[in-house]
């Protein structure tokens, strides 16, 4: 393209215009970038370096390898149908005694167990007792010896899915999927599948939280938009005031209000109304009810600012046509919100998804959302692969449910028929 | 010009640096406790007096737990700190993992000095404290016995609360139904004894509110909204002493742990932590913490040096820790993942 421009041209040394054109373009785009540098290696450190931290996490299985090589190395040959050789009883024998001298077992120890619930057991005891290395081709026999779990096939069949350096144990777990003996996928246990309900009980909560915050924030808005400045500032500042106090101090208020003996059973208590306090706390109720306090603001306030550029003229212009109140408000006004709706819906939603104190102070051992789960693992029993499996799995689904939410929204711009 | 100053502030900052680095090797003895009221306690009897008599220079910082903390300073080379109390997982993980020295008894008064559950390879007890059962005297008519009445709800009508998780519910379950303090865990290592605590918790499932944090259960006791909860023995005394609320407590069927002092793996002040250690398992030093805030402590004659009014309240008075079961951190390290994940199974259904 430029090689035709450029033979057509006279042989001066003039630089085409066009691709004049294009070197001060991409100069200004540097330029620009340039001003956004400080901020992209900003997120990159402290947003996207993190996260995908906590993707590898997820899939990242090499605590075996490490205090186990020998044996890991003995098993890739092994075809898992009987029990292995004794090669590798022997090479296990030598790395646990390393391991032991180490004090690196445990790690191991740790990881096995979360595959086979009392692994760990398995390798301290025999660690513990295995004093000197077994004469050679006699490790197998010593072993079965100290525990009997060596004689077993899933307890080898543990080590070898264990073995790394990737693995997809978390995030199967994270969907209540485990893998049999056989390597086939299979769902896990009835009494450990939890993490499905946990996701739909979360996206429930967000959902009728985000239901709640719309029915209610909307006819406020709607008032905010519609009154004088000066009436709806002073509004506005009721809006805001809660939006400035601390979280924690919201949902210890519903506390007080909500309990047995607290604010709201007491006036119906003594207005008659009820004979018993109702349950209105520690239970799903009190945890929507927190929520949507909490998140009201979050969807006023979009809502006020798209319904605040919406002229009075067009909802004059249709009573003077004919149009009913409610005609003119659902043809004509509400498309025109549709956008402030869409952008404080998600918000609310996005916001609701990862809640951790409030469901934790005011809900019941039924209202844990995953949250509580993804800080349970990681702080207090420390199995950040399943932590961050986990948050793995809610970051997928939000971005995906963000992606449908932009499907949904493209082209929706709905100007009450009018073209411009 | 500006280069200049620049370079200036470069070799400034070199310096100070390298001054640091050098205080830093050759540094003060840094003990880590848990803050708050408790560590406040501890620099008035333990810090200050032990700064005075050993002459040694000491500072104090307080952490949050957590093995993976421990782990990052002894293996990642800033081992700023030299003793630290841990709790009794992290003591057993950071054992197993050679996190912290072998604790040489001989020059901290002998094995013989302190209780045996507060003896330990890599530590030696510091604080000994209870879940207890806690009720408001001034709301039941009759005082609960023990973990059987907080689960019959026709003798004492009302809510219960429980610590959310399995640890120390599954426990309090089965001595509630008629298991014996010492044999808990030989149960709990059953399939059936899992069984047979959910059953028993199945009974008053919907009578249960579970707590978090250990601010709750005082809070749920003063609101009515909780006729009996399991708490940490020393929120009970707090609230009675500054809240003059009229808290009762049942010790028997308590559980109990431990918090332990440990030395790092490494630390170039070993002398000096052993001073410290031996300063503060000393009984007339121990016994100076109990009368500051309710915890028991591991010197075996600390509890002789106290009035008989602290030592009734205590974890460790004779009486108290007769039918006390220790929590069985091997149990928990085994299992908590497992459990947790069918706890949340149960508390769904």
């Amino acid at each position: 393209m430029t090689d035709a421009l450029l033979t057509g041209a006279d042989a001066s040394t003039e630089v085409p215009l066009k691709r004049r054109l294009r070197r001060a373009e991409r100069a200004r785009q540097v330029k620009a970038l340039a001003l956004v540098l400080p901020l992209l290696v900003f997120l990159l450190f402290t947003f996207a370096g993190p996260i995908a931290g906590m993707l590898w996490r997820a899939v990242d299985d090499r605590e075996v390898r490490l205090v186990l090589p020998q044996t890991i190395a003995a098993l890739a040959s092994w075809d898992g149908r009987d029990l292995p050789d004794e090669k590798a009883y022997a090479a296990l024998a030598g790395d646990i005694m390393a391991a032991r001298a180490s004090g690196t077992i445990a790690i191991a120890a740790k990881r096995l167990n979360y595959a086979l619930n009392g692994f760990r057991t398995i390798l301290t005891t025999t660690a513990r007792n295995l004093k000197t290395a077994p004469e050679p081709g006699t490790a197998k026999e010593t072993l079965g010896k100290i525990n009997p779990a060596w004689r077993e096939r899933a307890t080898w069949t543990t080590i070898k899915d264990a073995s790394g350096p990737v693995t997809g144990f978390y995030l199967l777990s994270a969907l209540d999927l485990t893998r049999n003996a056989d390597g086939g996928i299979i769902a896990a246990p009835p009494d450990q599948a939890i993490y499905r309900d946990v996701f739909v009980r979360t996206f429930l909560i967000s959902l009728s939280v985000t239901a709640l915050c719309l029915i209610l924030g909307f006819p406020v808005a709607y008032l905010l938009a519609a009154l004088p400045p000066g009436r709806s500032n002073l509004l506005m500042i009721f809006v805001l005031l809660p939006f400035w106090t601390s979280l924690l101090v919201r949902t210890c208020a519903w506390i007080v209000l909500l309990q047995g003996k607290g604010v709201v059973n007491d006036s119906l208590l003594w207005l008659g109304i009820i004979d018993a306090p109702l349950r209105l706390i520690y239970n799903r109720f009190g945890v929507c009810v927190a929520m949507t306090h909490v998140l009201l603001p979050f969807m006023i306030l979009p809502l006020y600012s798209s319904m605040k550029a919406i002229s009075p003229a067009y909802m004059r212009a249709a009573a003077s046509l004919g149009a009913p109140p409610l005609t003119a408000f659902l043809r004509i006004y509400l498309p025109q919100t549709l956008p402030g709706i869409g952008a404080g819906s998600l918000l609310v939603f996005i916001l609701a998804l990862g809640y951790y104190i409030t469901p934790a102070l005011v809900g019941g051992a039924a209202d844990q959302m995953i949250s509580y789960f993804i800080a349970l693992y990681t702080t207090e029993t420390a199995n950040w692969g399943l932590a961050s499996a986990l948050g793995a799995v809610l970051l997928l689904a939000t971005i995906l449910l963000a992606l449908v939410y932009g499907k949904l929204v493209q082209g929706q711009q709905v100007t009450g028929g009018m073209k411009n | 010009m500006l280069k200049r100053k620049i370079v200036l502030g470069f070799a400034a900052a070199l310096t100070a640096s390298a001054a640091l680095a050098t205080v830093a090797q050759a540094r003060d003895l840094t003990v880590v406790s848990w803050g708050g009221a408790y560590q406040d306690a501890q620099k008035k009897v333990y810090f200050e007096p032990f700064k005075k008599a050993a002459g040694v220079p000491m500072n104090d910082e307080s952490w949050d737990g957590g093995v993976g903390v421990l782990r990052a300073k002894v293996q990642g080379g800033a081992a700023t700190w030299d003793v630290v109390q841990v709790e009794s997982d992290e003591l057993a993980v950071g054992c197993e993992e050679g996190l912290f020295e072998k604790l040489d008894y001989s020059k901290i008064g002998g094995e013989t000095a302190y209780i045996p559950p507060s003896v330990n390879a890599c530590g030696v007890g510091a604080i000994l404290y209870d879940f207890v059962l806690g009720y408001d005297k001034d709301k039941l008519k009759e005082a609960p016995k023990g973990w059987a009445d907080f689960f019959d709800t026709k003798k004492i009508p009302g809510k219960r609360a429980l610590r959310q998780g399995p640890k120390t519910t599954l426990e309090i379950a089965l001595m509630a139904d008629g298991v014996a303090p010492k044999d808990v865990y030989k149960v709990l290592a059953t399939d059936e004894g899992i069984e047979r605590a959910f059953k028993k918790l199945d009974t008053i499932k919907g009578d249960i509110v579970w707590w978090k944090a250990g601010a709750q259960p005082p809070q749920l006791l003063a609101s009515g909204e909780v006729a009996m909860t399991s708490v940490y023995n020393g929120r009970i005394d707090t609230a009675n002493k500054n809240e003059k609320k009229n808290f009762g407590m049942v010790w028997d069927g308590a559980l109990f742990t431990i918090d332990t002092w440990v030395i790092l793996k490494g630390s170039p002040n070993k002398d000096a932590a052993y001073k410290f250690l031996d300063f503060v398992g000393k009984a007339e030093n121990q016994s100076k913490l109990s009368e500051n805030i309710a915890y028991g402590t591991s010197n075996k004659d600390a509890a002789a040096l106290l009035a008989p009014a602290v030592l009734k309240d205590l974890p460790t008075a004779p009486d108290n820790i007769k039918n006390a079961v220790e929590i069985n951190v091997a149990f928990w390290l085994e299992n908590i993942d497992r459990l947790t994940e069918r706890f949340n199974k149960w508390a769904a259904k």
